[in-house]
């Protein structure tokens, strides 16, 4: 490391982001289409109605379904429908079971329709929460694991943008600079583009992910701070008012949520409930918060605390600290649950430019790496593996994203285990591109295997129209652009996909400057089928 | 780094440097950030703004560890320059708590 300053940033660049470049792929493929979780959700629950219910109806749904089937929990929460989610979700902490009674699971869930007050009576999927819980839970390992990993990877991610930068030169000049056709000259180019073009975007979306999980990663501070009392510094540092009355053990009749919620709204004149939380309910000290939704970046927002007895006001949020708006507000970035549709679609599209970032840095390494393998007359060991792993992820792992979707679609509804058998068609799909790009990493495997994501991206449409009577022929009319975005989205990254095939497809190696001497009179037309950008290496 | 002789001791290879930095930069960067977390923590006053600003700092402080690692001039600087702090901030941390109890 005698080099300058800039040389050894570039070096560590380069190995910070080949290293765990592919699980940042997985990790930013996953949380790129998690911006539209609810309407994957939707459009993977195509049973579902259409028209949106008031607060008041899903509430008392919702409490007429926990009465019924978790009358005895601790606690019960649930999240009201908005715009984007016309289902109530909720989970419930249950109570340990008593002695000698057989173990029970510690929480239990349910997706309930607003209407019916019924669990949703559609198929089942875990739908756009299986993507995105897949960019930080992995979702085979256990996820105490998987986030330990995925926070050391975007450590490696941080490091990596930091010292990119530091590498870079003529950040200005470069954002305007493309230079299509020259090989590696093109490739780097096109690294620079998707990686300064959305740079804050990069930086941001990196540190607050690390944020969402800092917990996990630093929790010194909270032992130092609150030794006998974890729960104490969440509620506190999330300036969550939690009610610390124990459970009496008497059971009382507790007043109707909606009455509740008149009050919580009598309290809040023209603020939106985004949860609600019951501690203790049936008890004689049942106490009901109402949490609003967000109506700024952060995610902290006040929330109110009400006897679920006798409908008194216990207690209210006071305005947060620095550290938890900072936090909140860091936090709020990396979720865009404040998005309005517009700022949505800008996320989605910078977090798809951080997809190609990633999948071009990696796809640099190997055709820089090439031209030494090829004077050494053979593929070397470590370029054999980053191709494969290259063709992997980057041409395979849209393979599997879309074939999630046809799997939503095509397997049958009433089979058992289906959420879990859907998610296993990813990793089928997945594995069979790795395994097939691990036998040949050649670039008709690249091409091969871009068509073929890009034919199982562009069908989505079609096997939604054949299964489904939520197509684009109706939705479009409809006006229902949640349910026709998806449609459109597949389809625009399935002709994107063909186009990046039919490249790759097409692209012949750059003559040398002896062979085009040799043929004067074919030597400027060659060079225009040449002047595409090359979308790999130097590979017969 | 490849003109760099064979006949040097094992102990100046280049690749023990490159291990060496990279330990210092994942294990030190990562103890520097759990120290200066903790030190946080432990001196701002009301106690959850301390512990959360504590974290959010701890890991800007641990990619600047990384850098460091790899910026500085010889692998020893790069263990000192991490290590040192970080026995000052755990040992200021270990203070302030004897002075809290």
């Amino acid at each position: 490391m005698k080099q300058g300053f800039r040389q050894s940033m570039a070096w560590l660049h380069t190995w910070t982001g080949l290293l765990v470049g592919w699980v940042l792929l997985l990790i930013f493929m996953g949380g790129t289409s998690a911006y539209y979780k609810q309407e994957i959700s939707r459009w993977m629950r195509p049973e579902l109605p259409i028209a949106p219910t008031d607060a008041s109806t899903a509430l008392a749904s919702a409490e007429r379904f926990l009465h019924h089937n978790a009358p005895d929990a601790t606690s019960w929460n649930l999240t009201l429908p908005d715009a984007r989610a016309q289902v109530v979700e909720m989970y419930w902490m249950n109570a340990p079971a008593p002695e000698g009674a057989p173990e029970r699971p510690a929480y239990g869930s349910a997706t309930v329709d607003p209407r019916s007050g019924q669990a949703v009576a559609a198929r089942e999927t875990t739908g756009g929460e299986f993507l995105y819980r897949l960019h930080f839970d992995l979702h085979y390992i256990p996820a105490l694991w998987a986030r330990y990993i995925v926070g050391f990877c975007a450590m490696f991610m941080l490091v990596a943008i930091i010292t990119g930068i530091i590498t870079h030169k003529k950040i200005f000049k470069d954002f305007f600079t493309f230079r299509p056709g020259k090989g590696q000259r093109s490739w780097l180019d096109f690294h620079n583009v998707s990686a300064v073009l959305a740079l804050p975007y990069h930086a941001m979306i990196t540190y607050t992910g690390i944020i969402t999980l800092v917990f996990m990663y630093l929790p010194w501070g909270i032992g130092a701070r609150y030794p006998d009392n974890e729960q104490r510094y969440y509620d506190e540092a999330s300036n969550r008012i939690a009610d610390t009355r124990p459970a009496a053990g008497v059971p009382a009749q507790m007043l109707p949520l909606t009455q509740l919620l008149a009050k919580a709204q009598t309290q809040w004149p023209g603020v939106a409930i985004d949860s609600v939380a019951v501690f203790n309910p049936g008890d004689a000290n049942a106490g009901v918060m109402f949490s609003a939704r967000a109506d700024s970046i952060s995610n902290v927002v006040p929330s109110l605390l009400f006897d679920g007895v006798d409908g008194k006001l216990l207690s209210r949020s006071e305005p947060p600290g620095a550290a938890t708006r900072t936090f909140g507000t860091l936090y709020g970035l990396h979720m865009a649950h404040f998005a309005d549709p517009a700022l949505r679609l800008l996320f989605f599209v910078c977090g798809l430019l951080g997809c190609l970032m990633v999948a071009s840095g990696a796809v640099l390494w190997a055709t820089k790496e090439r031209p030494k393998h090829l004077k050494a007359g053979r593929i070397g060991f470590g370029l054999r593996l980053v191709d494969s792993l290259n063709i992997g992820a980057v041409a395979g792992l849209p393979i599997a994203f879309a074939a999630y979707f046809w799997g939503n679609r095509l397997l049958p509804v009433g089979v058992s285990g289906r959420a879990e058998l859907e998610a296993s068609v990813f990793f089928w799909a997945w594995g069979a591109a790795l395994v097939a790009a691990f036998v040949w990493p050649k670039r008709a495997m690249w091409a091969w295997q871009l068509y073929a994501g890009a034919a199982l991206f562009a069908g989505i449409p079609l096997v939604n129209a054949l299964t489904t009577g939520i197509h684009l022929g109706v939705t479009i009319p409809a006006g229902l652009w949640s349910l026709a975005g998806v449609d459109l989205v597949c389809l625009g990254l399935g002709v994107s996909l063909a186009v990046a095939a039919r490249r790759v497809q097409r692209w012949r190696p750059p003559l040398t400057a002896s062979q085009k001497r040799a043929q004067p009179g074919k030597g400027r037309a060659v060079a225009t089928t040449v002047a595409e950008p090359a979308p790999r290496g130097e590979h017969a | 780094m490849s003109r760099i002789a064979a006949d040097v001791p094992w102990f100046k290879r280049p690749w023990l440097g490159v291990l060496s930095r990279s330990c210092a930069a994942i294990f030190g960067g990562y103890a520097m950030a759990s120290a200066s977390s903790l030190l946080l923590a432990r001196l701002l006053a009301t106690p959850s703004q301390a512990v959360l600003t504590g974290m959010m700092i701890g890991i800007l402080v641990c990619a600047c560890a990384a850098l460091w690692a790899f910026a500085t001039a010889t692998a020893w600087r790069a263990w000192a320059g991490i290590l040192i702090p970080t026995i000052v901030m755990f040992a200021l941390s270990a203070l302030l708590a004897r002075a809290a109890a």
